[in-house]
C-alpha cells in the first residue's frame, strides 16, 4: 500500500464524514420540534415572543443554520463535541461512558457470530443436500427471520421465569471494574445479536465455501494426498474468508450503531440507547457528534477490512 | 464439529449464568448491613437534571422528589397537609399567607433551615430568569418577608387558594439560600429531604443514601437505587426475578400479565386522564349540542376495556380524589345514549352526521392508537366520521399549538387542585385557552370565585358547579382516567402508590430479605 493510496482513503473518508454531518444536521431540523418543543411539550405554545427569543439565543437556535452547522463542526475539529442541554455533561464525556459498552457488546457478538456462523456454514457445505444442510440452512433462515426483540424477549422470559435471573438487575459494570459482572451483563444481549449475525455469516460461508470447494486447486489438494482437514481448512476456508470478511465487516459496522432494540430490551447505557434519547429530546449536538463517532468507526472498520483482504489473499493490492 | 464448537460456548453461558445467580443472591445480602437494605426502584425512564426548579421530565420531579422538600405536601387523598411548613393562616381577605416553619431541620449538607432559605427559593421561581416551570402558579406572590428565622409572610395581589398546593409542588423545592448563591444546585442537590444524593450513572442507575437527620424520622431502608430499564417487559422480568424491588410500570398490557405469582400490583387512580378535545371554533362543532352528542356517543368503559386492557376508571374533568364529582352531571345524557346522540344531532341540522379529523399522541406505548381506534368506531356507529393521524409528540406539538385541528385525543397531567387543573386551558385569560378554543362568561367567573375561596370545604360545590359547566360545554369528551401502576416483590412494606405518581412514600418503606 502506497503512501499516496493511504493519503487518498482518508481524503475520502473525510469527505464522507463530512456529507454525513452535513445530512444528519439537516435531517434534525427538518423534523418536526426543536429542543424547546422537546422540553416543554405543549407549554411551549405558551411562551411569550420574547420567552421564545430568549429561549432560541440560550439554545443558539436564532442563528442562521449554515452557522450553526460551521460553529459545531469547527468545534468538533478541537476536539470539542458540544455539551448536552439537559444534563449539562459535555459530548465526549457522555460517547466516552457508551462507546466502550457497545463496542463489546458488537466485538462479543462478532465472536458468537463468526464461530457458530463460520462452524455451521462449512458443516451445511460439506453435507450438501443432506440433512444436515438441511438442518443449517433452517438455523440460517430462523435466525435471520427471527426479529431481535423476539428472541430477546424469550431469553428474558426464561431467565427470569426458569431461573429467576434477570441479567441487567444492577448497574452497568464496566469490564476493569469486574470482567465476570461485565461478562454477565453483557453475553445475553450479545448473544442475541450473535445468533443474528452467526445466520448472516452462516449463509454468506455455505456459498463461498461450496464455490471455492468446486475449483481445480481443491482436486488438486485432494489429489496430492493431504489430509481433509487441512484441505477443508487451510485451502477451501482460507478461500472463501473475503466474501465472509466483507459481509462481517460491514454487519460489524451495523452492530456499532444499530443495537439500540436491544440496550433499551437490556438496559445497556450504551451507543443506540443516547442517540435515542437524544433525538426524543431533540439534542441536536448529541445527535450530531455520537452520529459522526458512529459514521467514524463505520469508515475505520471499512479500512480494516480493506487492508484484512491483502493478508488473506496476496494477491489483492492496492495502488 | 458443530458439537465441538457449540458445547464449549453453551458450557460457559451455563457458567457465567450459574455464578450470576450465586453472587446476586450475595451482593443483595451483602447489602443487608447496619441501618437497613437498599431498595431498588426500576422504571424506564432517567432523571434529565438536577434542578428542580427547571426540570420538566416527569421521572426528574419523581427522583428529586426524594431529595427534596417543599413547603406542604399532599397526603394519598391530595389533600394539602404540612412539609416544611408545620402551620400557616391565610388573613381575613386572604391576602397574606402566614407560614410557620419547622424548626431543627437541617440540610444534607449541615447548614440549617431557616425562612432565609425559602425566600430565596421562592425568588429564584419567580425571578423569570430561572425559567422555573411553575413560575405562573406562584404569580399571585407579591412580596416574600421574612420577620424570623421561623417564619414567612407571603403578600398576594389577589386571595389565592390554590397557593399551599402549588407550593407543595417539587418545582417549588426548597434549596439553601447558600447553594443558590454559590450555583452548586445545578451539579450537586442539597435538600433536606429523607434520601441525599449519592451518585448519578446517567442513563443507569441514581443511588440515593437515607438522611439519618431527616426530620420525619430516619428512612428505614439504607438507601434506594433507582434503576433504568427502558422496556416494561425487562423491568417485570427482573421483579419476577426478584432482582428489583418495585417496578413502576405505565404500559396496561404489561401491567395486566402481573397476575399470579409473588408479585403484589398496586394500582391508584391517578392524576391524569385521556381526553378527546373538541376544537369549539369549527364547522359543526360550534354548535354545543354537537359537542354534547359526540359526548353522548362514547361508551368510556368500552373505550377501557378496548384500549387500556380494563386499566383504567369512568372520570369527570377533575381527577383528584378530594374533588370526585359524578361524571356525567351537566351532560343532558347519561352515555353511551344513542338515542340522545341522534336527538341531538338531528336538532343541531346534523342529522346524517358529518366528517372531522383527529390529530392523535401517539405516545410510549400502544394505548393511544388504541384509544383512537375505539372513539374513531363508537362515532362511526352514529354517523360521524373521525379521519385520525397518528403523530409523536414533536410533530404533534407543533400542529396542536397552531389549533390546526378538529379535534384531538392526547393524556393530560392533572394537578390536585381544581383551580390549576384547567385555568391554563378554560379560563379566557388561560396561556393555554387559545388552544382549548373555548371559554364562557360563566367559567370565568366561577375560577374567580374558586380562586378567592380559601376555605376547604366552601370551594368543593363551587368546583362542582364548575365540572358541570364544562361537561355541559363538552369542549372536550372525558375519556378515562389513567392508573399509576406500581409492582412490589415480597418484602416490601409500607409502599403507598400516590395518584399523583409519587415515591415519596419511601420514607416510610421497608424491605425484608
Amino acid at each position: 500500500m502506497s503512501r499516496r493510496y493511504l493519503l487518498t482513503r482518508a481524503g475520502e473518508a473525510l469527505v464522507t464524514l463530512f456529507g454525513v454531518s452535513v445530512v444528519v444536521f439537516l435531517v434534525l431540523r427538518v423534523v418536526p420540534g426543536d429542543e424547546i418543543t422537546a422540553r416543554l411539550g405543549t407549554d411551549a405554545s405558551s411562551l411569550s415572543p420574547t420567552q421564545l427569543a430568549s429561549l432560541q439565543a440560550y439554545y443558539g437556535l436564532d442563528k442562521p443554520l449554515v452557522v450553526q452547522l460551521f460553529s459545531w463542526l469547527g468545534n468538533v475539529v478541537t476536539g470539542n463535541l458540544g455539551v448536552s442541554v439537559t444534563s449539562g455533561a459535555s459530548v465526549s464525556s457522555l460517547i466516552g461512558d457508551a462507546l466502550p459498552v457497545t463496542l463489546e457488546l458488537a466485538f462479543l457478538a462478532l465472536v458468537i457470530g463468526l464461530t457458530l456462523g463460520i462452524s455451521i456454514g462449512v458443516f451445511s457445505a460439506r453435507g450438501r443436500d443432506t440433512v444436515r444442510d438441511s438442518a443449517g440452512q433452517a438455523f440460517g433462515l430462523l435466525g435471520l427471520a427471527t426479529p431481535n426483540f423476539v428472541l430477546a424477549s424469550g431469553i428474558i422470559a426464561v431467565l427470569s421465569t426458569q431461573f429467576g435471573y434477570f441479567p441487567s438487575a444492577g448497574s452497568y459494570v464496566r469490564f476493569f471494574d469486574s470482567p465476570l459482572e461485565n461478562l454477565q451483563q453483557e453475553i445475553w444481549p450479545a448473544l442475541v445479536l450473535g445468533i443474528a449475525l452467526a445466520a448472516t455469516i452462516m449463509r454468506t460461508t455455505r456459498s463461498a465455501y461450496l464455490e471455492v470447494a468446486q475449483q481445480d486447486f481443491v482436486r488438486t489438494a485432494r489429489g496430492k494426498g493431504l489430509p481433509e482437514r487441512r484441505v477443508r481448512w487451510r485451502h477451501i476456508l482460507k478461500n472463501a474468508l473475503i466474501p465472509i470478511v466483507t459481509i462481517t465487516g460491514i454487519q460489524f459496522g451495523y452492530l456499532l450503531g444499530g443495537t439500540v432494540i436491544v440496550e433499551q430490551m437490556f438496559g445497556l447505557p450504551g451507543l443506540g440507547r443516547l442517540v435515542l434519547t437524544a433525538i426524543e429530546q431533540r439534542e441536536y449536538a448529541v445527535v450530531q457528534s455520537t452520529v459522526l463517532i458512529i459514521a467514524a468507526a463505520f469508515v475505520l472498520v471499512n479500512m480494516l477490512v480493506d487492508f484484512l483482504y491483502t493478508r488473506i489473499d496476496p494477491r489483492v493490492r492496492f495502488s | 464439529m458443530k458439537i465441538r464448537v457449540v458445547l464449549p460456548v453453551v458450557a460457559v453461558l451455563l457458567a457465567l449464568l450459574a455464578s450470576a445467580c450465586g453472587s446476586s443472591s450475595s451482593t443483595k445480602s451483602g447489602s443487608g448491613g447496619g441501618g437497613g437494605t437498599v431498595l431498588t426502584v426500576a422504571r424506564t425512564g432517567d432523571i434529565d437534571g438536577l434542578d428542580p426548579h427547571v426540570a420538566t421530565a416527569f421521572q426528574t420531579l419523581q427522583g428529586l422528589e426524594l431529595v427534596y422538600d417543599t413547603l406542604f405536601e399532599q397526603d394519598k387523598d391530595l389533600k394539602t397537609v404540612p412539609g416544611l411548613a408545620e402551620k400557616w393562616e391565610y388573613s381575613a381577605d386572604g391576602k397574606k399567607l402566614t407560614i410557620h416553619l419547622r424548626s431543627g431541620v437541617t440540610f444534607h449538607s449541615g447548614a440549617p433551615f431557616t425562612s432565609a432559605d425559602v425566600k430565596a427559593s421562592l425568588e429564584r421561581i419567580l425571578d423569570p430568569k430561572t425559567g422555573a416551570v411553575l413560575a405562573a402558579n406562584l404569580a399571585s406572590i407579591k412580596k416574600i418577608a421574612v420577620p424570623d428565622d421561623a417564619t414567612v409572610v407571603l403578600d398576594l395581589s389577589t386571595a389565592d387558594a390554590s397557593l399551599p398546593a402549588a407550593l407543595s409542588h417539587v418545582s417549588t423545592a426548597i434549596m439553601s439560600v447558600a447553594d443558590i448563591k454559590s450555583g452548586a444546585i445545578k451539579t450537586k442537590p442539597d435538600g433536606t429531604g429523607p434520601f441525599s444524593f449519592g451518585n448519578w450513572a446517567q442513563g443507569d442507575t441514581l443511588h440515593l443514601v437515607a438522611n439519618a437527620k431527616y426530620w420525619g424520622g430516619a428512612p428505614k431502608l439504607k438507601g434506594v437505587d433507582i434503576r433504568v430499564v427502558p422496556d416494561e417487559s425487562s423491568i417485570l422480568a427482573g421483579l419476577r426475578a426478584h432482582q428489583f424491588n418495585i417496578g413502576v410500570l405505565s404500559d396496561p398490557t404489561v401491567v395486566s400479565q402481573v397476575k399470579g405469582g409473588d408479585l403484589k400490583l398496586e394500582s391508584t387512580p391517578s392524576l391524569s386522564y385521556y381526553v378527546f378535545a373538541m376544537n369549539a371554533t369549527r364547522g359543526p362543532l360550534k354548535d354545543e349540542r354537537v359537542r354534547q352528542a359526540l359526548s353522548c356517543a362514547i361508551n368510556r368503559q368500552e373505550v377501557i376495556d378496548s384500549a387500556a386492557a380494563g386499566e383504567g376508571r369512568v372520570t369527570g374533568p377533575f381527577t383528584s380524589p378530594s374533588y370526585k364529582f359524578p361524571p356525567f352531571e351537566g351532560l343532558p345524557c347519561t352515555p353511551p345514549d344513542a338515542t340522545a346522540t341522534k336527538r341531538l344531532l338531528a336538532e343541531a341540522g346534523f342529522p346524517n352526521g358529518f366528517t372531522i379529523n383527529s390529530i392523535v399522541l401517539t405516545g410510549e406505548h400502544g394505548v393511544m392508537p388504541n384509544i383512537a381506534q375505539s372513539v374513531q368506531a363508537q362515532l362511526q356507529k352514529v354517523g360521524v366520521k373521525l379521519k385520525t393521524q397518528m403523530l409523536e409528540t414533536n410533530t404533534f406539538v407543533e400542529r396542536w399549538k397552531k389549533a390546526d385541528f378538529d379535534s384531538y385525543i392526547t393524556i393530560n397531567s392533572g394537578f390536585p387542585d381544581p383551580h390549576q387543573m384547567y385555568v391554563r386551558y378554560f379560563n379566557s385569560k388561560g396561556n393555554l385557552n387559545q388552544v382549548a378554543k373555548y371559554h364562557s362568561p360563566e367559567v370565568d367567573s366561577l375560577m374567580a370565585k374558586g380562586l378567592a375561596q380559601t376555605d376547604a370545604a366552601a370551594r368543593t360545590p363551587i368546583y362542582r358547579q364548575l365540572s358541570e359547566q364544562l361537561l355541559k360545554a363538552s369542549a372536550w369528551v372525558w375519556l378515562f382516567g389513567a392508573t399509576e401502576d406500581r409492582v412490589l416483590a415480597p418484602g416490601v412494606q409500607g409502599f403507598i402508590p400516590m395518584p399523583n405518581g409519587s415515591l415519596k412514600s419511601l420514607r416510610q418503606t421497608t424491605l425484608s430479605q
